[in-house]
C-alpha cells in the first residue's frame, strides 16, 4: 500500500529530495558551488519532468485522498516545471554579476516548486496549506534575496506580510468549512452538496474567505496590491519567476478547491470569479497605462492576463478549464521570454528598467526588438500570434456559458491593453535609439528568446498538441 | 499545382520574407538594393501566379472554386479552408496587382531601414490576400486582425510627422471594432455549430432577435474598417501620415475588407437583421457622401483631400451593397474595384510630386503642367476616373449604383448623385490649383518630370482604368453569378421570415 502511495508521488518525492541533496552540496562546498547546484537544478527538473511525463501514471488518490494524481494536475506540473526551470538558467548570469551568486537561490526555488507540485495536488484542504506555505514562505526568501538591497527586502518583507495575512484568510475559511462539513477531504466536501440541505451560509463564508485567499495568491483585484512592488522590487529573474510558476501552481489550486469539492456551489461562486475577473481585467489594462517601469508593466499585466484566465474559470465548463490551460501554457512562454529581454536590458555594466531604456532598440538590437514586439502582440491578443488562441479558448468557454456580458467587458480591456503594449512596440521602432543594451546576451538567453520567440510566433502553425493535451488534462476534472 | 494555387498565391510573399531574412547580408547599401529586388520580384511572380486565377475561374456559377481544404484545430472544428467566388477573386487580384507596384513607388522614397519595409510589405499581401481566400470564419479573422500589424508598422516607422498618433488610433480603432466581431463569431459558432462559411452563406439559420445583436457587432468592425461616418476619423490621419505605399494599400485593399465583410458575412448570415438595419446604413452613407465631400473641399493638405474622397466613395459602395439589388451590389463591387486603382493611382500622384518637394500642401504647388506634362495627362486621367467621367471605371460603379438605389429608394438615390457633383468640385479644384495656373513659385521652376519608373507604375493602373470604363463586361461576368445568388439566398430567406424588430433586443432573447 505505502509503496503504491509513494510510486504515485514519485515526481515530487525526486524532486523534493534532489533540492535536499543540493542543499547538503551547497553548504559542503560552499558558494563557489553555485553554478553547479544551478546545473544540477536544472537536471533535477528535467528529470522530474520526464517522470511526470513518461511512465503514464493512473490516476490515484494516494494517503487516503490526502493528494490526488490526475491528468490536469500532470498538465500544470509540466507548466511548473518548465517556469520553474527556465528561471534558473536566465537568473544564472544575473545571480553572479550582481553579488547574489548563493547555493541557496536554485535550492529554494526546488523547494518552492516542490510546495507547488503539492499545492497542484491537493485533495485535501491540510494538503493544501501544506503545499501553500511550503511554496509561499520559500518565496519570501528569494524575493528578499538581495539582502543588502533596501527594495529587494522590502519586496520581500511586503509579500511577506501581506502573504501571511491571506494565508490566515484562508485558513479561517478552512476552519469554517470544516466546522460545517465535518471534513477536510475534497471529496468528502463534494459529498456534502448532494444532500438536501447540506449548503449552510457557514459554508458560503468558509468558501468566500478560502477564494480570497487564493485569489491573492493569484493576485487577482482586489487581491492583487502586493503584485507591482513585490515584482518591482525582487531580484529581476525572481520576478520572472514569481510570474511564472506560482501563478500557474495557484491557478491550477483555485480551479480545483472550486469544481472538485465546491462545485455543487457554482452559482454562489460563479458570482465572485466574475467579479474578481473584471476587477482584474479593468485594472491590468488601466493601470499599466502609465507605468514607467517595465517590472511594473508586467505586474499589472500579469494581473489583467489572469483576469481572463478566471473568465475560463467563471464558465465553469470543461471547454473554460481547457481554455485556461492553453491560455496558461501561452502565458508562460510570452512571460519568460520577455523576462528574458528584460534580463537582457543592460546599458553599462548596470540593470536598467524603464521602459524609455527601450528606445530606438529594432536600431541597435533588431533580432532582441523583433522577439519582443512578438511578445508584445501576442499579449496585446492580436492574431496570429499565440496569445490570440489563447484569448480565444477563453472567450469562446464564456460565449459557451452565455457570460456574454463578461465576454465584451473582457474584449474591450483587451484593446485598452493593446494600448500599453503598443506603446513598448511603439518605443523599440518609432523612436530613435538612446543607448544600446550591453551585447553579448549570452548564449543561454538567446536559446530562450528564440524558442519562447518561435513558439509564440508559430503557434498557429501546429496548435494540436498544446490544445488537445489541455482538452485532456480538463476532462479529467469532470468524471463522466 | 492548381490545387493548391490559391495557398501558392497567399504564402509566396513570405518565401520572398524568408529569403530577405536570411540570405540578404553585406552592408546597408546592398541590403536595401537586395532587398528591393527580392521583394519585387517576389511581388511579381505572386501576380504571375494569381493571373492563373483570372485565367482558370469559371464564369457563370456562383460555387466557390480552387478550393483546399486542411485539417487545422479539429476539435473546434477549424480547417483551413480557402477558395474564391465571384466576389473575393477580383480583390485577389487587385491585392496582388497592387502590390508590386507600391514596392516600385516606393524604390526611391523609401531609404531607410529598407529591408524592414520589404518584409512588412510581403507579410501585408500575404495577409490581405489570405483574408479574401479565407473559407472557415476563424481563419479569416486570423487574416483580417494580422494586418494591423504590418500596417502599424508601415504607419509608424516609415511615416510622416506625426506617425505615432497615426499608427496608434488606426490601430486601436480597429481593432476596437474587431474584437466584437470576434465574440460574434464565436456566437455564430456556437448557434450553428460550424466556421464553414460555404455552410454559413447558404444555410445560416440564426434566430432573427439573435441577428440584431450580432450583426451590430459585425457591423462595428466593418464600418471602422470601411469607414463609414462618424467612426471614420482614423482614416484621414493614417492616410496622410502613412508613406505613399502605405495610402495606397490602405485605400486600395484594406478599405474593401469592411465593404467585402458586409458582402460576405452580414447579409447571407444576418439576411433579417440587414434588412431591418438598411435605413441606419442609407442614412450614415449619405452623410459620409455629402458631409465628407464638403469637408474635402476645405482641405489644405492633397492626402486628406483624397483621403476624405475615400470615406465618400465608400459611401457610394456601402449605399450599393445594401441596395440588395443586382446592378446596386455589382455596381458596389465594381466601385470598390476601381476606387481601389482610382484612389491608389492618385495616391500615388500625390507621392511623386512628394518625393520631389516633400511637401503636400497644395499652395505650395501651381502651375505644373509648365514642367510636368506626363504627369498633368495621367493626373487628369485619375481626377476624372475619380469624379466618374463615363469612359473610365468610376463611371459604371457609380452609374450601376445610383441605378440600384434608384430601385431602393429614390431619395438616397437623389442625395447621393449630388454626392457626385460635389466629388467633380473637390477634384477638379484639387487640380486645377496644383496642375494649372502660372508656375510662379520658385522651387518649382526646376522640378522634373516623372522618370521611368514613375511612368512603369501608372502604365498598368491606366490601362486598367480604362478598360473597366469601356469594356466593364469583362468585370462584372466574374461576378454576376455570386452576385444573384447572394441575393436570391436573400430574398428566400426574407420570404420566410416574419421579420424582426427593435423591441426583441431586449426580450432577452
Amino acid at each position: 500500500m505505502i509503496t503504491a502511495d509513494l510510486m504515485a508521488i514519485l515526481p515530487e518525492l525526486f524532486l523534493a529530495c534532489a533540492a535536499i541533496a543540493l542543499l547538503m552540496l551547497g553548504v559542503f562546498r560552499g558558494n563557489g558551488s553555485t553554478q553547479l547546484v544551478s546545473s544540477l537544478s536544472v537536471m533535477a527538473l528535467v528529470v522530474t519532468f520526464a517522470l511526470i511525463l513518461l511512465p503514464a501514471r493512473p490516476e490515484s488518490s494516494p494517503f487516503d485522498g490526502l493528494l490526488t494524481i490526475d491528468g490536469f494536475g500532470d498538465f500544470m506540473k509540466l507548466l511548473v516545471m518548465i517556469g520553474t526551470g527556465v528561471s534558473i538558467i536566465i537568473s544564472q548570469r544575473f545571480i553572479q554579476r550582481e553579488d547574489m551568486a548563493r547555493f541557496e537561490f536554485p535550492v529554494l526555488m526546488l523547494f518552492a516548486t516542490v510546495g507547488m507540485m503539492a499545492m497542484i495536488s491537493a485533495n485535501d484542504l491540510i494538503a493544501l496549506y501544506m503545499g501553500l506555505e511550503l511554496q509561499s514562505l520559500s518565496l519570501y526568501v528569494v524575493a528578499a534575496f538581495r539582502r543588502d538591497n533596501l527594495r529587494s527586502s522590502e519586496a520581500g518583507l511586503k509579500y511577506f506580510v501581506l502573504g501571511a495575512l491571506s494565508s490566515g484568510m484562508l485558513l479561517y475559511g478552512s476552519s469554517m468549512i470544516y466546522g460545517f462539513t465535518g471534513t477536510t477531504n475534497f471529496d468528502g466536501i463534494a459529498r456534502v452538496f448532494e444532500i438536501d440541505g447540506g449548503v449552510s451560509i457557514g459554508l458560503i463564508v468558509g468558501l468566500v474567505f478560502l477564494c480570497a485567499g487564493l485569489a491573492f495568491k493569484v493576485s487577482a483585484v482586489p487581491f492583487h496590491m502586493w503584485t507591482p512592488d513585490v515584482y518591482e522590487g525582487a531580484p529581476t529573474p525572481v520576478t520572472a519567476f514569481f510570474a511564472t510558476a506560482p501563478k500557474i501552481a495557484a491557478m491550477a489550486l483555485f480551479i480545483r478547491v472550486l469544481i472538485e469539492p465546491f462545485g455543487g456551489l457554482f452559482d454562489q461562486w460563479q458570482q465572485i470569479v466574475v467579479a474578481v475577473s473584471i476587477g482584474s481585467m479593468v485594472l491590468g489594462a488601466f493601470a499599466a497605462i502609465n507605468q514607467t517601469n517595465i517590472k511594473r508593466l508586467m505586474a499589472y499585466s500579469s494581473i489583467g492576463h489572469i483576469g481572463y484566465a478566471l473568465i475560463g474559470l467563471a464558465s465553469g465548463t470543461e471547454g473554460g478549464i481547457s481554455g485556461i490551460a492553453i491560455y496558461l501554457t501561452i502565458y508562460i512562454f510570452m512571460n519568460l521570454g520577455t523576462f528574458a529581454c528584460i534580463l537582457c536590458m543592460r546599458q553599462k555594466d548596470r540593470m536598467v528598467e524603464g521602459i524609455d531604456d527601450l528606445k530606438g532598440l529594432s536600431k541597435t538590437n533588431p533580432m532582441m526588438a523583433l522577439v519582443l514586439a512578438i511578445f508584445m502582440f501576442s499579449m496585446a491578443g492580436i492574431p496570429p500570434l499565440a496569445g490570440f488562441f489563447g484569448k480565444l479558448y477563453i472567450f469562446l468557454a464564456a460565449i459557451d456559458a452565455q457570460l456574454y456580458t463578461l465576454a465584451v467587458i473582457g474584449v474591450l480591456t483587451s484593446v485598452v491593453g493593446a494600448f500599453y503594449y503598443l506603446r513598448i512596440i511603439k518605443l523599440m521602432y518609432f523612436d530613435e535609439p538612446s543607448e544600446a543594451f550591453d551585447t553579448p546576451i549570452g548564449s543561454e538567453m538567446k536559446a530562450v528568446l528564440v524558442i519562447t520567440g518561435v513558439f509564440t510566433l508559430l503557434f498557429f502553425v501546429v496548435p494540436g498538441p498544446v490544445v488537445e493535451s489541455a482538452a485532456a488534462a480538463a476532462a479529467t476534472l469532470f468524471p463522466g | 499545382m492548381t490545387d493548391q494555387i490559391l495557398s501558392i498565391v497567399t504564402f509566396l510573399p513570405l518565401v520572398g520574407v524568408f529569403f530577405i531574412l536570411v540570405f540578404i547580408r553585406g552592408d546597408e547599401e546592398a541590403v536595401a538594393r537586395n532587398a528591393r529586388y527580392t521583394a519585387l520580384w517576389t511581388s511579381l511572380v505572386t501576380f504571375a501566379v494569381s493571373l492563373a486565377l483570372w485565367f482558370g475561374f469559371e464564369r457563370g456559377t456562383p460555387e466557390f472554386q480552387f478550393v483546399e481544404e486542411y485539417e487545422w484545430i479539429p476539435s473546434l472544428g477549424l480547417t483551413y479552408r480557402m477558395g474564391v467566388d465571384g466576389i473575393s477573386v477580383l480583390f485577389v487580384l487587385l491585392s496582388t496587382l497592387l502590390t508590386p507596384l507600391c514596392i516600385l513607388a516606393s524604390w526611391d522614397s523609401v531609404k531607410t531601414r529598407v529591408r524592414e519595409y520589404m518584409v512588412a510589405f510581403l507579410a501585408l499581401e500575404t495577409l490581405m490576400v489570405g483574408m479574401f481566400c479565407a473559407l472557415d470564419f476563424m481563419l479569416f479573422y486570423v487574416f483580417f486582425e494580422g494586418v494591423l500589424i504590418p500596417m502599424f508598422l508601415i504607419i509608424g516607422i516609415w511615416g510622416g510627422a506625426r506617425r505615432v498618433y497615426a499608427a496608434f488610433k488606426f490601430f486601436l480603432y480597429t481593432l476596437l471594432g474587431s474584437v466584437l466581431m470576434l465574440l460574434a463569431i464565436m456566437a455564430i459558432y456556437f448557434q450553428t455549430g460550424t466556421m464553414d462559411i460555404v455552410t454559413l452563406v447558404s444555410d445560416a439559420q440564426i434566430p432573427g432577435n439573435m441577428q440584431l445583436w450580432l450583426w451590430l457587432a459585425f457591423f462595428a468592425s466593418f464600418a471602422v474598417k470601411v469607414p463609414m461616418w462618424p467612426v471614420h476619423t482614423w482614416l484621414p490621419d493614417a492616410h496622410v501620415e502613412a508613406p505613399t505605399a502605405g495610402s495606397v494599400i490602405l485605400a486600395g485593399v484594406l478599405l474593401k475588407m469592411g465593404a467585402y465583410g458586409f458582402l460576405r458575412f452580414s447579409l447571407p448570415i444576418m439576411p433579417e437583421a440587414s434588412a431591418y438595419f438598411t435605413p441606419l446604413v442609407f442614412t450614415l452613407s449619405v452623410i459620409a457622401v455629402i458631409y465628407t465631400s464638403l469637408v474635402a473641399l476645405a482641405q489644405e493638405d492633397m492626402k486628406k483631400l483624397i483621403a476624405y474622397s475615400s470615406v465618400a466613395h465608400m459611401g457610394f459602395v456601402t449605399i450599393g451593397i445594401f441596395t440588395m439589388n443586382q446592378q446596386g451590389i455589382e455596381g458596389a463591387i465594381f466601385q470598390m474595384l476601381s476606387h481601389g486603382i482610382v484612389s491608389g493611382a492618385l495616391f500615388l500622384c500625390v507621392g511623386v510630386i512628394y518625393d520631389r518637394m516633400h511637401t503636400r500642401e497644395i499652395d505650395r504647388y501651381g502651375g505644373l503642367v509648365e514642367r510636368m506634362p506626363a504627369y498633368s495627362v495621367i493626373f487628369i486621367i485619375f481626377t476624372l476616373a475619380s469624379v466618374g467621367l463615363p469612359g473610365t471605371g468610376g463611371f459604371v460603379g457609380e452609374f450601376l449604383i445610383l441605378v440600384g438605389a434608384f430601385q431602393a429608394n429614390t431619395w438616397v438615390a437623389l442625395l447621393a448623385a449630388s454626392g457626385m457633383v460635389l466629388g467633380a468640385a473637390y477634384m477638379l479644384y484639387l487640380y486645377r490649383r496644383v496642375i494649372f495656373g502660372r508656375l510662379t513659385k520658385e522651387d518649382l521652376k526646376a522640378i522634373l518630370d516623372m522618370n521611368l519608373r514613375e511612368k512603369v507604375v501608372f502604365a498598368p493602373l491606366v490601362v486598367i482604368v480604362l478598360w473597366m470604363g469601356i469594356y466593364p463586361v469583362s468585370f462584372l461576368d466574374v461576378m454576376s453569378a455570386s452576385v444573384s445568388n447572394l441575393i436570391e439566398n436573400y430574398n428566400q430567406t426574407l420570404a420566410a421570415s416574419d421579420g424582426v424588430s427593435l423591441a426583441s433586443l431586449w426580450s432577452g432573447n
